[in-house]
């Protein structure tokens, strides 16, 4: 089934939870994530199911101060 | 000598933001570091209490091991403050804040900056308003990036932002408080604390910034682009209190003509 994983089209061979998907992609660190441009808490990475043509962001901290670049 | 001016101290003048006391009035960004030890240096050497933040995708399938900022700069030690660098529309920069809310284990204090073009790097004021009325209403304790607008400033304050930000100059440009009358103007006005955002290059510039009356400044290019990063921070640092202080001491008048500083009655010469 295709997703699209910040930005990129991505096949994913099953319906999966949000947790899941986390250690499928080997994501260690501290992420924040919303599915459909709304926020999954992390409290339910568990129990939220990833359908298809849904659309998930994953993003993390980085440097930054007043913006440079364009995302 | 019964006036209150002459009861402060160096040193014993916090600035409050959101009702938290900080001893330090320099606001540093943690963006074009060359590496996340040289950011850990200078911010230490800055003396900055709160530190900026972007938010961006997490590339898959890279380096999942590759050290995080976080790491470096602990929220247990630091005011993290995430902004939202980058945003062009108002929808963009709630999705940032949202997102760093739950980044950081709920945390609302947030900079707001909706801009308006990539050359100029300049505030899109109407959908910057409309991101800070939707970030209020959702919790969020905002702290607004602002044109050198009075007018608009104190709407910001009146709408609810805990801090109103405007630049001195464009992002990054390195020119200085290029409109100090504007920016004396939306001091005199606020009951916030106004910070200057973007626009210092120098030492000098935050110091003059501090100086009109601010409560602080935030910088990054200044810093982080500087061939000595880590000194540059310490200057920026003491440009900072030297500002403060010298805007707490009150200056003298300028005045068109010389005053003598010696008594003239009593020389033996005539």
């Amino acid at each position: 089934m295709l997703v699209i994983i910040n930005g990129v089209e991505t096949e994913l061979a099953d319906t999966v939870t949000v947790a899941n998907l986390i250690k499928q992609l080997e994501l260690t660190g501290r992420i924040a994530v919303e599915l459909n441009k709304q926020i999954v808490p992390r409290s339910e990475f568990e129990s939220r199911l990833i359908n298809k043509g849904d659309m998930i962001e994953i993003v993390h901290a980085i440097g930054g101060g007043q913006s440079t670049f364009n995302w | 000598m019964n006036n209150a001016v002459h009861k402060l101290k160096p040193g014993n003048d916090d600035l409050i933001v959101d009702n938290i006391h900080y001893r330090s009035r320099l606001l540093v960004g943690t963006g074009k570091y060359r590496s996340f030890e040289e950011t850990q240096l200078a911010i230490e050497a800055s003396g900055a209490e709160i530190v900026t933040l972007a938010v961006r995708r997490t590339n898959i399938g890279q380096n999942q091991n590759e050290p995080n900022l976080l790491d470096y700069i602990s929220p247990k030690k630091y005011t993290i403050l995430p902004n939202t660098a980058g945003c062009y529309d108002a929808e963009a920069a709630v999705r940032t804040c949202r997102l760093a809310r739950e980044l950081l284990d709920n945390h609302t204090l947030v900079k707001l900056e909706v801009l308006g073009d990539q050359k100029t790097l300049f505030p899109d004021i109407p959908a910057t308003l409309a991101a800070a009325e939707i970030l209020i209403k959702e919790g969020f304790r905002v702290m607004v990036y602002t044109n050198d607008d009075p007018i608009m400033a104190k709407r910001f304050e009146q709408m609810g932002c805990v801090a109103v930000m405007p630049l001195a100059a464009p992002i990054g440009s390195g020119l200085g408080i290029r409109n100090p009358y504007n920016i004396r103007t939306i001091v005199e006005n606020a009951s916030v604390p106004i910070l200057v955002d973007a626009g210092v290059g120098t030492a000098s510039d935050a110091a003059i910034a501090m100086e009109l009356g601010c409560d602080g400044v935030l910088m990054n290019t200044a810093i982080a682009e500087a061939k000595n990063p880590v000194l540059m921070a310490s200057a920026m640092k003491k440009g900072i209190e030297a500002g403060r202080e010298a805007y707490l001491a009150g200056r003298i008048p300028r005045r068109a003509y010389a005053s003598a500083s010696s008594p003239i009655d009593g020389t033996f010469f005539s």
